[in-house]
């Protein structure tokens, strides 16, 4: 029978919505049970809210000061050692799950899934290559299946759950060669989360400056919206790298995706594939974002955006 | 210190994807092919670590049929001191090329390796921390900036949150992400100059490398076509439609 151990992502006080994603992937796998590992310093209230989540048999949570920041070297022997009770070992493929896993795989001696698109069976499971322009079907060897989930391909589980806390001790030796030094976010907390948002307003180059994307985040203020950006307008510095949507950014699927000054680089689709309705405005009517927009409007960003406002106002 | 590089040659990131209507893969025949973007990038920081008087050498090593050495001259004119080919046929996966990379590295012995953060082909973004893992070296992936100080290398990372700061001792394993740094051009010179940089081939089995248990690819599919949608002429039609679909209020 098949067991999945989930890898909680966390930031100390809050689990981060890409597990519950995990997690209906998981359910797929028609599992005899899912469990949940939080690796913590201190992950009582990180604990509680992976036990809530509808479908979690069990969290397991492991306290360890060497976890306090998600460090892979630190947390991929930890997990190895409770692996193998499980046939599947999964994580969202977040930027934390796709430093982690290839590490545990690695020493469990299996290949590793990326991207987990749709679930097939328990062996067998689709994938995007080529940012997004082809799916794969591929079935996994004998052995632990360790993969991550595209979450935009999977809804948040609901809560409602009530799963037991186990404390565990682990006891692997930890290596001495990795330093944690600092994170620093760009800024823009107070924002919806560009992962979880139902609406996402993103500029491009098109914007032209930093002093610009005022109009960006203003327009996102009114719709309750996060940001985002194509790399472009990353690269130039208009904004910080967390905000980068697009196959080596970030995968979303928000409800309205409104982009503002982004020709549509494949590699840009290939992280918005998934939205419900794409808005594109753009000055060039050949611009190929407009051969996936829902609605598409040629005309100045900032006229546009202008007249939205007023609308809206 | 020796700097070992991972390129990989890929399907050019230009070229629109066409899956085979039998299923089998996607067309690759007369497509242009070109060094993984990432992989240019590595590269790049390699040559530029060893520029600032704190490396010795840079190898460029790629695993992949014949044509792959195409992409190695292109490392070495971009100043890549030389090159090793590790020659197959088959197409390798993560697992085994990160056993490659391993055996490769027991024999070069280097401080440090660089690898793109995905090959664009597969999109696996696995083969570096696969490598640290069997190692047991420290891994700092999705690099934006490397600073290396004696033994050690103060990694800045592309993180969800932001970035975050790494320090790691050498040997280590690094993984380029796009803003690491902008790669530099070749000139013609240099591609003359590269013809006469060694490349040395070797077989899996020279290396007594075990070709790991991969994942088999039953099929291969387009994926589902976003419906073509309207233009609207006016920002009032623009409201209209999403106040319609009840995206905004
Ligand atoms: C390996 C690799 C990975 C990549 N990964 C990503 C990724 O994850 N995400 C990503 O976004 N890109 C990625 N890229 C880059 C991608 O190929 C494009 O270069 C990038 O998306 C272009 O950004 P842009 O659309 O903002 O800029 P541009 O292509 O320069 O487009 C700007 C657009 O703005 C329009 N415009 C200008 N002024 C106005 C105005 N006043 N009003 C209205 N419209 C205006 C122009 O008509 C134009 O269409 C990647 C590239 C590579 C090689
Ligand atoms: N066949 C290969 N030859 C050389 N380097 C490779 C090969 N496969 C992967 N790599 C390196 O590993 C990186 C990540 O690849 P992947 O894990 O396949 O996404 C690439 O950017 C390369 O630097």
């Amino acid at each position: 029978m098949n067991k999945v151990l989930v890898i909680a992502e966390h930031d100390g006080s809050n689990l981060n919505g890409s597990t519950a994603r995990a997690i209906s992937c998981a359910k797929d796998i028609q599992a005899e049970s899912i469990d949940i590992v939080v690796l913590a310093a201190d992950g009582s209230s990180v604990a509680e809210q992976a036990a809530a989540l509808a479908g979690v048999n069990k969290v397991l949570l492991v306290q360890n000061p060497a976890n306090e920041h998600p460090v892979a070297a630190f947390l991929a022997p930890q997990i190895e050692s409770l692996a193998t009770d499980y046939t599947h070992v999964l994580a969202p493929s977040t930027t934390f799950g796709k430093d982690l896993m290839p590490r545990i795989a690695a020493h469990l001696g299996v290949p590793q899934i990326s991207d987990i698109m749709r679930v097939e069976s328990a062996t067998i499971f689709d994938r995007p290559v080529y940012a997004g322009n082809a799916i794969i079907t591929v079935e996994a060897p004998a052995g632990i299946i360790v993969g991550t989930v595209r979450t935009a391909s999977y809804p948040v589980a609901e809560n409602g759950g009530s799963a037991s806390i186990e404390n565990r001790e682990v006891s692997v030796e930890l290596p001495s060669h990795t330093r944690f030094v600092s994170v620093s976010t760009g800024g823009g907390e107070e924002r919806p989360d560009l992962q979880a948002a139902a609406t996402v307003v993103s500029g491009g180059r098109g914007v032209g400056s930093e002093e610009n994307f005022k109009v960006i985040y203003g327009l996102a203020d009114k719709l309750g919206a996060a940001v985002g950006a194509s790399r472009a307008a990353v690269d130039v510095g208009f904004i910080p790298n967390d905000h980068q949507v697009g196959q080596t950014g970030k995968i979303i699927a928000p409800d309205l995706y409104m982009a503002f000054g982004i020709s549509g680089a494949i590699q840009h689709l290939a992280g918005i594939k998934d939205a419900g309705t794409i808005v594109a405005v753009n000055k060039d009517a050949d611009a190929p974002i407009f051969e996936v927009a829902d609605f598409g409007l040629v005309g100045d960003l900032f006229q546009v955006i202008e007249d939205l406002e007023k609308a809206l106002a | 210190m020796k700097i070992i590089v991972g390129v990989k040659r890929v399907v050019d990131y230009n070229v629109r994807i066409q899956v085979k209507p039998d299923g089998s893969g996607v067309v690759t025949d007369g497509v242009k092919m070109s060094l993984n973007p990432f992989d240019e990038i590595a590269i790049e920081e390699a040559l530029r670590i060893k520029e600032s008087g704190k490396a010795e050498e840079v190898i460029a090593v790629t695993i992949g049929a014949k044509a792959c050495q195409e992409q190695l001259r292109t490392a070495l004119a971009m100043g890549a001191d030389r090159a090793i080919h590790v020659e197959t046929d088959e197409g390798i996966q993560p697992l085994t090329a990160a056993r490659i990379f391993k055996a490769l590295c027991d024999k070069e012995a280097p401080k440090l390796v660089i690898f793109g953060k995905q090959a664009i082909d597969d999109d696996n973004s696995q083969t570096a921390q696969m490598l640290a893992a069997l190692s047991h070296w420290p891994q700092a992936t999705f690099a934006s900036e490397v600073v290396i100080d004696a033994d050690t290398a103060s990694v800045t990372r592309e993180v969800d949150a932001g970035l975050e700061t790494l320090s790691v001792d050498l040997p280590a394993v690094v993984s380029a992400d796009l803003r690491l740094n902008e790669p530099r051009y070749v000139k013609l010179p240099d591609i003359m100059k590269a013809k006469r940089k060694p490349i040395d081939t070797v077989s899996i089995s020279d290396l007594g490398v075990e070709v790991a248990a991969g994942i088999k690819v039953l099929k291969t599919t387009a994926p589902a076509k976003r419906q073509a949608g309207i233009m609207v002429e006016t920002v009032e039609q623009l409201v209209v439609a999403l106040k319609e679909k009840g995206l905004i209020k």
